[in-house]
């Protein structure tokens, strides 16, 4: 068993969709209790995985590896780092939260429902795990799938436009990533004679392919993932599958889908062309359009009229941060950007959960249907307020870390790049706080709020681990940088070699002083 | 040691407080969020609920429990090496390897907590004047609903200011600024069925946060530069890296005016001033506590704090000096002829505040810091007062509906006047020490302009001082009719009291030199702080040793004079006056009273710049850009995909299938013949097959 740990947890979802799909139709209780039942267990099979992982170890771990298609060097090959472990852990949790958030407001075809939710969590558990270039596609794109049905079948009003335009976007941006991926395939046959997938062969490739060859493939492959992201110009198919998605797709999108995106970039696209990412033009570009997406996102977020859409535009400005932290590359840049997109997935699903708690009972999500909710419904606008500020980055909660982090690399690089990206903490704060209070504060306007009923045992416990999880990034970030600095200086080291030797810590004898003298004052004043 | 190894507690008491709040406040006090609705407080009496007592008890005596604290480790320290004193809890940012100019660095900051002279001042301040606040404020809301809510945030608040003054590194220190900047927005909006309150609090968190982004910028580039955000490693780092005061602008000069950026957003001075007027609209304990007395002097001690970097920043210092000095008489000028008793007390904060700026400008740390400490009094007394005041005439706030109080509200009336002539500047009152320290200080840095300005701004403030004690509590009685004017119960006149000893004696132990041996018997705030605050300023404070005391004397009875003279003015103009005219236009002409009246018209001119055009505006351009341009785009290819598959459809069905069809006809046309003979009938077939067989035949047998 300890060897198939990887395995094991994709597979539990994907044994739940199989066990929902026997269950009758009719009995929609037992579905889901069914449904639930697997997504703890899908919680549970991680443990394993906690216990096994090391931390301090750089290289994957965990590994699983046999040959799948032989005669294309296919593999089955599964192996997690830091990066991988974190987003298990987030799609863990974040899956299961949002199968039960589903409970009351989900009503048709429930069975169908909860097999595909069950099927799109073990289709990106699976593509954070994968370390085989072909699979990991196989994964990145059956998980399309059903979260088009979801997207399609459950969503609002305009869910068909919303559920065909997320498809083909994301559809039109991994051909490119497929081409890129097949060029590297065949450039790794004819170099070294045998076929194979496995990403550190691919990884090999390197060496031996000029920056121009490498541009191109590395934005064959960063097009793929900047929709997902999504960055700026990409973006387009977020708030519109974000607004028609039930309540759970919006959790799933903005938790877990975006993040894909991020992981893709350290995981493949970055460590696989070197030259191509540290090329002027491509990290110009990539910080370009992530301070763009930074500020565009946050403008565009102030004017929206449709609460779902808001924090549909508000992931645009945040990841703007994230994608603005990689392409910095250093430590602090990237562990920052992979930390916030952990961040954004506990603070956007707790924003959506909340508009899910009350679309539930009035089925709108117009912000002017609204008003004045802090009069009936204390509980919730306490919540609220905590997601609020966790995610405009109020230090103490996550997002302020993720920022910061994420700051402190991009100064490294550029001071104009950062005082740029300041300006979103401001228009962060606007758009948010100005929701709050046409949602929240001032007297009920509108009868119909006047029964609305605050958050019932089941909500507040779907929101709760989110809650903690802010708390606990905001309060103690440091088992997250543990985590984070192995994969994270080996990527370092792998883009820029002479990052740690160049600018050697040459201590001059004050500072060793000084930092003896830091830490005899920790010990003597505990 | 057993107070100063706890003093991580200083802050946690008042947190302790707020977690019960929020927790359990609903049951002690279940009433609704804003008691009845369509009525914020101050016309029903009950009496206090048990629940109210407890809480009553409990949030007050967090607080006091923590100045008891602040008290037993501020004496211990007097024993400790360097009046220093630091305690770490455990290592909270630990980002990773970062390139500094020092190297490669470890990006630190630590949950720790510094005690030296400069935060034990701020601690003083912070827990004695916020506990007589939390009493008061018993009194004040007694009327109220969302009572815990009201006690849940103003105990978070101390918690997060607490945590600002004694953190020991810039980024714990953020973390207090960001959380007293929260608890603002949450007290400024309290009433938040108030549409005005809930957009002031808006404003006053979104300016900060302006504020806020230049201070995160200065923090990431002191740690660039130094490769530490720690306190007591600024001075060695700022020596080992060879560091020397910056004639134009260096990397010191650019930290010091983004530190500033962030003082000006939290200490509402130029051009960030304009929330502090609008977060009146908080219940007015709130805006004693916080907008007067602490958190908007946040600003004040982080330059301070940074006193190390200022120095060797003479240009950053002179523009903290001139923004000082030019909001000091900006905003005294509008608090000339404002109306609203609030409004008249937030103005003359800005200004105040913008003392402080001019005193650490010019290098004197200590004395910007003697002026917050002697501000924090008789500023929350001149609030607490009108806090009465209000109260007593059943929630008015326009000085246009009082007059004639003195008698009915004798203990509000007899300590706010002692507030007036603390801030006024009489000798010998807490505010005349601080003032005139800061004028000398200026004056003999050869600041001569800025030393008229804040000259000016001292005129100002004792005019429109005493204007706001003759509109309120002289004249004939404006109050409306029907109002029962009553004296505050004892909770709110004690704290008022205590205060109003406080505005007196406050100021001896920052005497000048020239007191001579009276200076030398009295405790000396300049020394306690020197351990801690850079002492020597950057525009040779040395020089001031070299005029003579005469001269000091001299200015010192210029700005008394002048004082006296505004207050006599004011007296002339005010003490008897009607207001059926305005008693002010013919001091200042009726143009720039209405100027002044409108303050500037800043608020106009941000909100249309700014709001309306800048971010509206801008976002709806994107919004439409997104809209017709990206997804126009987008959508244009969808629809030329399927423009071009519906063409292909076109050419399927009437093309390709056309032939296919075609063929089809043409097969079943010639087939139609043949299909003649296919009758089902064997005898038909017998026939055909004999005359096949036949034809056959037949052409073999002739041919």
């Amino acid at each position: 068993m300890s060897e198939h740990i990887l395995s094991i947890i994709w597979l539990t979802p994907l044994i739940g969709m199989l066990a929902v799909m026997c269950l009758p139709k009719e009995n929609k209780a037992l579905i889901r209790i069914v449904a639930n039942g697997f997504a703890v267990l899908g919680l549970l099979v991680t443990i394993p995985m906690i216990l096994a992982f090391d931390k301090t170890n750089g290289d994957f771990q965990l590994v699983e590896r046999f040959d799948w298609i032989p005669a294309l060097g296919a593999q089955y090959y599964l192996g997690v780092d830091g990066f991988g472990y974190l987003m298990i852990i987030l799609t863990v949790v974040v899956g299961w939260l949002s199968i039960l958030c589903s409970w009351a407001s989900i009503q048709d075809r429930v069975k169908e429902y909860y097999a595909f939710f069950l099927f799109l969590q073990a289709g990106m558990l699976g593509v954070f795990m994968v370390l085989d270039v072909f699979l990991f596609y196989v994964f990145w794109e059956i998980m399309l799938v059903p979260m088009y049905f979801i997207i399609g079948i459950w969503g609002g009003g305009k869910r068909l436009y919303a559920a065909i335009k997320f498809f083909l976007y994301t559809l039109a941006g991994s051909v490119l990533m497929l081409l890129a991926m097949l060029t590297v395939y065949f450039k790794h046959f004819e170099l070294f004679g045998n076929y194979s997938f496995a990403i550190e062969d691919l990884m090999r490739v390197a060496a031996y392919t000029g920056p121009d060859m490498q541009f191109w493939l590395f934005w064959g492959f960063f097009v793929a993932f900047a929709v997902k992201v999504p960055m700026f110009p990409f973006h387009t198919w977020l708030p519109d599958a974000h607004t028609e998605a039930p309540t759970a797709g919006s959790v799933i999108l903005a938790g877990i889908l975006l993040k894909m995106g991020l992981y893709g970039l350290v995981r493949f696209a970055m460590p696989m062309f070197p030259k191509g990412v540290t090329d002027d033009l491509t990290v110009t570009l990539v910080a370009v359009l992530s301070i763009v997406g930074i500020v565009y996102g946050a403008l565009v977020s102030l004017m929206q009229t449709d609460w779902k859409r808001l924090v549909a535009y508000s992931s645009v400005s945040h990841l703007g941060f994230c994608t603005l932290g990689l392409i910095a590359m250093n430590p602090n840049g990237i562990a920052g950007g992979m930390l916030q997109g952990f961040n954004h997935g506990l603070s956007t699903p707790l924003l959506f959960l909340a508009v899910g708690v009350v679309y539930d009972q009035r089925h709108t999500r117009e912000i002017a249907d609204y008003g004045g909710l802090a009069n009936r419904m204390p509980i919730y606008t306490v919540l609220f307020a905590i997601a609020m500020f966790a995610s405009m980055g109020m230090p103490g909660l996550n997002g302020f870390i993720g920022e910061f982090t994420i700051l402190r690399g991009a100064l490294e690089v550029s001071v104009v790049w950062t005082a740029f990206a300041v300006l979103g903490i401001v228009l962060g704060a606007a758009y948010l706080l100005w929701l709050f209070q046409r949602v929240m504060l001032g007297p009920i306007k509108n009868p119909k709020n006047e029964g609305l009923k605050d958050m019932n045992a089941r909500e507040i416990l779907v929101m709760a681990p989110l809650i903690a999880g802010c708390f606990w990034i905001g309060l103690y970030p440091k088992p997250y940088f543990e985590i984070l600095e192995p994969p994270t200086n080996k990527l370092v080291e792998r883009l820029d070699p002479a990052y740690f030797s160049s600018g050697a810590p040459e201590l001059i004898e004050g500072e060793v002083e000084l930092s003896q003298a830091r830490t005899e004052d920790a010990t003597t004043s505990e | 040691m057993f107070f100063l190894d706890s003093i991580w507690l200083i802050p946690m008491f008042p947190l302790i407080g707020a977690v019960l709040m929020l927790l359990f406040g609903r049951r002690l006090d279940p009433q609704h969020p804003l008691g009845p609705p369509e009525d914020d407080g101050h016309d029903s009496h009950h009496a206090p609920s048990p629940g109210r007592k407890l809480i009553d008890l409990l949030c007050p005596g967090m607080v006091l429990l923590s100045f008891l604290f602040a008290v037993g480790a501020i004496i211990q320290l007097q024993g400790v090496d360097g009046h220093r004193y630091e305690v770490v809890k455990w290592t909270w940012l630990a980002g990773l390897d970062s390139g500094t100019e020092v190297g490669i660095r470890a990006f630190t900051a630590d949950w720790g907590f510094l005690l030296d002279s400069l935060s034990a001042v701020m601690m003083l301040v912070i827990t004695g004047i916020g506990f007589l606040i939390h009493v008061y404020s018993t009194g004040y809301m007694a009327h109220d609903g969302g009572y815990y809510r009201f006690f849940g945030f103003l105990n978070l608040f101390l918690f997060f200011m607490l945590v600002l003054v004694m953190a020991n590194n810039y980024v714990l220190l953020f973390v207090g600024w960001e959380g007293v900047g929260f608890c603002s927005y949450g007290l400024i909006g309290f009433y938040f069925r108030k549409q005005s309150a809930s957009n002031a609090a808006n404003k006053a968190f979104i300016v900060n946060r302006i504020g806020d982004a230049g201070f995160v910028l200065g923090m990431l580039l002191t740690f660039s530069a130094l490769g530490t955000l720690t306190f007591t490693e600024i001075g060695p780092a700022l020596e080992a890296g060879g560091f020397h005061a910056e004639s134009a602008w260096g990397p010191l000069t650019v930290i010091g005016l983004l530190f500033f950026v962030g003082a000006t957003g939290k200490s509402a001075q130029l051009p960030l001033h304009v929330w502090l007027p609008d977060a009146m609209e908080g219940p007015t304990p709130v805006s004693a506590l916080i907008h007067a007395a602490t958190m908007v002097t946040a600003g004040v001690y982080l330059v301070a704090r940074s006193s190390a970097i200022f120095t060797l920043a003479p240009n950053a210092m002179l523009v903290v000096a001139v923004v000082g000095g030019l909001t000091a008489i900006f905003a005294a000028s509008i608090a000339l002829v404002q109306y609203d008793i609030k409004k008249v007390l937030a103005y003359s904060t800005v200004s105040q505040l913008g003392y402080m700026f001019l005193a650490c400008g010019v290098g004197a740390f200590w004395v910007g810091i003697f002026h917050l400490y002697t501000h924090a009094f008789f500023k929350a007394l001149l609030f607490l007062g009108s806090g009465s005041v209000i109260h007593a005439v059943g929630g008015e706030q326009d000085m246009r509906k009082m007059g004639a109080l003195r008698d009915k509200i004798p203990v509000t009336y007899k300590t706010m006047l002692v507030g007036a002539m603390a801030i006024a500047g009489i000798p010998g009152l807490a505010g005349f020490f601080s003032k005139d320290e800061i004028l000398w200080k200026t004056f003999s840095s050869h600041h001569t302009l800025l030393y008229g300005l804040g000259l000016l701004t001292a005129m100002m403030t004792a005019f429109y001082m005493f204007r706001l004690i003759y509109m309120t509590f002289f004249g004939d009685n404006r109050v409306a009719p029907g109002t029962h004017v009553h004296e505050s119960p004892r909770s709110m006149t004690l704290p008022l009291v205590v205060l109003a000893v406080g505005s007196v004696l406050a100021g001896w132990i920052g005497t000048p030199p020239v007191f001579g041996p009276v200076h030398d018997a009295l405790p000396s705030l300049e020394h306690w702080l020197s351990s801690s605050v850079a002492v020597e300023g950057a525009h040779g404070g040395a020089d001031a040793e070299h005029h003579s005391a005469l001269l000091e004397w001299g200015l010192m009875a210029l700005s008394v004079g002048l004082a006296l003279f505004a207050i006599w003015l004011s007296t002339r103009l005010f003490r008897t006056a009607k207001y059926e005219g305005e008693p002010m236009h013919g001091l200042v002409g009726q143009g720039v009273h209405r100027l002044l009246l409108n303050k500037y018209f800043v608020d106009e001119i941000y909100g249309g710049a700014f709001v309306d055009g800048a971010a509206k505006g801008g976002g709806g351009l994107m919004v439409r850009f997104d809209r017709r341009g990206i997804d126009g785009a987008v959508n244009g290819v969808g629809g030329l995909t399927r423009g071009s598959s519906s063409g292909t459809m076109f050419f399927d069905k009437w093309v390709i299938d056309g032939i296919v069809n075609v063929i089809g006809f043409g097969t079943k046309l010639v087939s139609y013949p043949v299909r003649m003979f296919q009758t089902g009938l064997v005898q038909n077939y017998a026939l055909h097959f004999v005359i096949g067989v036949g034809i056959v035949a037949g052409y073999y047998l002739f041919r």
